[in-house]
């Protein structure tokens, strides 16, 4: 039996070198192919610039970020409360026989393409921002963006895309806390939704923040769906019924016919995208430290 | 025994995923002759697809495309490092002095469609040049309704997108000579023919721009300078967006190039020209 397990053990390592190499080599191709233009640029050009015009020569990413941030940022407001609610309906209210279906369709939202996401989008979310939302948007604003390709759209997608990753790991942490908590909680005469939300919500803390960060790196990396109904236009947004260009929508437009000069431009907007995620990913970890969570 | 098993088999899948990679250098060693073409990237679809077809009939020639745009084209054909060029438009007057042979192997017509419900039907090239920069905002200065006029284009870098903004005369040339594209930075923007096609569809009050051959229902095709766009008046240059597909050459223009274009211009690939919706031009 020994040798067998030395072996695995060897290609568990391999496996795990194999993991560990791709994301170097990633990143050494990224920054290598792009860190050129931002030099020569200025980083502070590149970021704040607030025109993009690669056909000029013009690579102000800002309209990118805020698209990129703006879009993200809306699919977590509406994500995330849906979520951790269908969550706790789910593991706490739904009795256990009818919450295994429920359960798997949630699941199988995950399975679904993005591209097939995009495409509902453009075909029934987008006419009907402008047909039923718009209109209440411009009696308090006449020159709103009348087209429906907008911030809103793309968040609600996103929302939609993410839900299964929250809903999934915020369940399981929430049935993984212990039952004596209920228990005592329920003795001591607390009625189920104080129990629900100070005791239940509290305890699975860590799991939930986990799975609002996967889910909100989901959400920043997203392309074809947001590619298709935010309506890819580089300028700095001013209400949610803009068009706006995200950081990955304009890698994927733009590359292939891209030459040479933009393509390097492109990659470093792939190293923006890269740090913004980094810096995410930090400021969550922290933030769950800052809580008083653990996470594993 | 199960786990030597699984082991074996993990084995014997990624040889042969890697042998895999080897075996599609071998069968390069029986190909002695190569035609380079380079240019424009809306003329590559076409240019693969005839090179494939053609590669099947003729083993020992092998053709390799490469994009770039039509200026590279040329440019390739000046410094002789391509044996063919592919160009989306004509041939510029400065550019003629090194190209000793042109060949037309397609035509191409760009239509300028609106949302079904719009009730404009015609559009001088003006009128589209100044709704692209930005100039006329609203359907009613071209004869329309009161309403805004929604502008969708293609990502900067589309071949469809650089014919329509050269014949157009949305690209202009600033005081140093350099092309600059002056879309308006209020257009959408979607990175497809369909993908244009579906959003004018559903977007009432919207322009958009796509290939002759995807015109369908959903859509409503305008005439520019009162001509429909239709085969018959690309052919006849009569409907002005329009752009021929040529293949250039230098100086010397070697026997494999010769016959890769005779075999283009066939009845076998006028046929596949016609099928990948552009114009024959036989």
């Amino acid at each position: 039996m020994k040798k067998y397990e030395k072996v695995i053990e060897k290609l568990i390592l391999i496996s795990a070198m194999i993991a560990t190499i791709s994301v170097a080599l990633i990143t050494v191709f990224i920054f290598q192919s792009g860190i050129s233009v931002i030099a020569d640029y200025g980083v502070i050009n590149f970021i704040f610039g607030t025109e993009w015009s690669p056909g000029s020569g013009i690579y102000g990413i800002f309209p990118l970020i805020a698209g990129t941030l703006s879009v993200t940022l809306g699919s977590l407001i509406i994500g995330i409360p849906t979520g951790i609610a269908c969550a706790i309906f789910l593991s706490e209210i739904l009795p256990k026989k009818f919450s295994k279906y429920f359960k798997s369709a949630i699941e199988l939202l995950a399975g679904i393409p993005s591209v097939v996401y995009g495409f509902f989008g453009l075909v029934v979310l987008v006419p009907a921002i402008r047909t039923y939302i718009v209109p209440i948007f411009q009696k308090f604003n006449p020159n709103v963006a009348p087209t429906g390709f907008s911030i809103l759209a793309g968040a609600i997608i996103l929302a939609i895309m993410i839900l299964p990753t929250i809903v999934s790991i915020s369940e399981n942490a929430i049935a993984a806390v212990p039952i004596e908590y209920k228990e005592a909680s329920l003795a001591l005469g607390a009625n189920k939704r104080e129990t629900i939300l100070k005791i239940i919500i509290p305890a699975a803390k860590s799991g939930i923040i986990s799975s609002i960060i996967l889910g909100m790196g989901r959400a920043i990396g997203e392309t074809m769906a947001v590619l298709l109904i935010t309506g890819n236009m580089a300028k700095v947004p001013s209400s949610i019924l803009d068009p706006v260009a995200t950081l990955t929508g304009t890698i994927a437009m733009e590359m292939s016919y891209a030459p040479p000069s933009h393509q390097k431009a492109l990659f470093a907007v792939g190293i923006v995208l890269f740090v913004i995620i980094m810096l995410l990913n930090v400021i969550a970890q922290l933030s769950v430290k800052g809580l008083g969570g653990k996470r594993n | 025994m199960k786990k030597i098993l699984v082991i074996c088999l993990i084995c014997i899948f990624t040889f042969t995923i890697m042998s895999g990679c080897d075996n599609s250098k071998n069968t390069q060693n029986d190909i002695e002759k190569n035609v380079v073409i380079v240019g424009s990237t809306s003329v590559q679809p076409l240019s693969e697809s005839l090179a494939e077809a053609f590669m099947k009939k003729n083993r020992n020639i092998s053709i390799v495309i490469k994009g770039g745009g039509s200026a590279q084209g040329v440019k390739a054909i000046q410094q002789k490092n391509a044996d063919l060029g592919a160009l989306s438009r004509e041939v510029k007057d400065e550019e003629s002095s090194y190209i000793t042979e042109e060949f037309i192997i397609a035509s191409d017509g760009v239509a300028v469609i609106t949302h079904s419900s719009n009730n404009v039907d015609n559009m001088s090239i003006d009128q589209i040049k100044k709704i692209y920069t930005g100039e006329i905002k609203n359907w009613k200065e071209v004869g329309g309704n009161d309403a805004p006029i929604i502008v969708v284009t293609r990502e900067m870098g589309s071949g469809t997108r650089a014919s329509f903004s050269e014949i157009t005369g949305i690209l202009t040339k600033n005081n140093s000579g350099e092309e600059v594209d002056e879309t308006t930075k209020s257009a959408l923007i979607q990175n497809s023919t369909e993908a244009v096609k579906k959003a004018v569809a559903e977007t009432p009050n919207s322009i958009g721009y796509i290939s002759l051959g995807s015109l369908g229902d959903s859509v409503k095709a305008l005439r520019i300078e009162g001509k429909e766009p239709s085969r018959e008046n690309v052919i006849d240059g009569e409907y002005k967006i329009s752009r021929p597909f040529i293949y250039i050459a230098g100086n010397e223009i070697s026997s494999e190039s010769q016959k890769f274009i005779q075999y283009i211009l066939s009845e076998d690939g006028q046929h596949l020209v016609e099928e990948m919706g552009f114009i024959p031009v036989i």
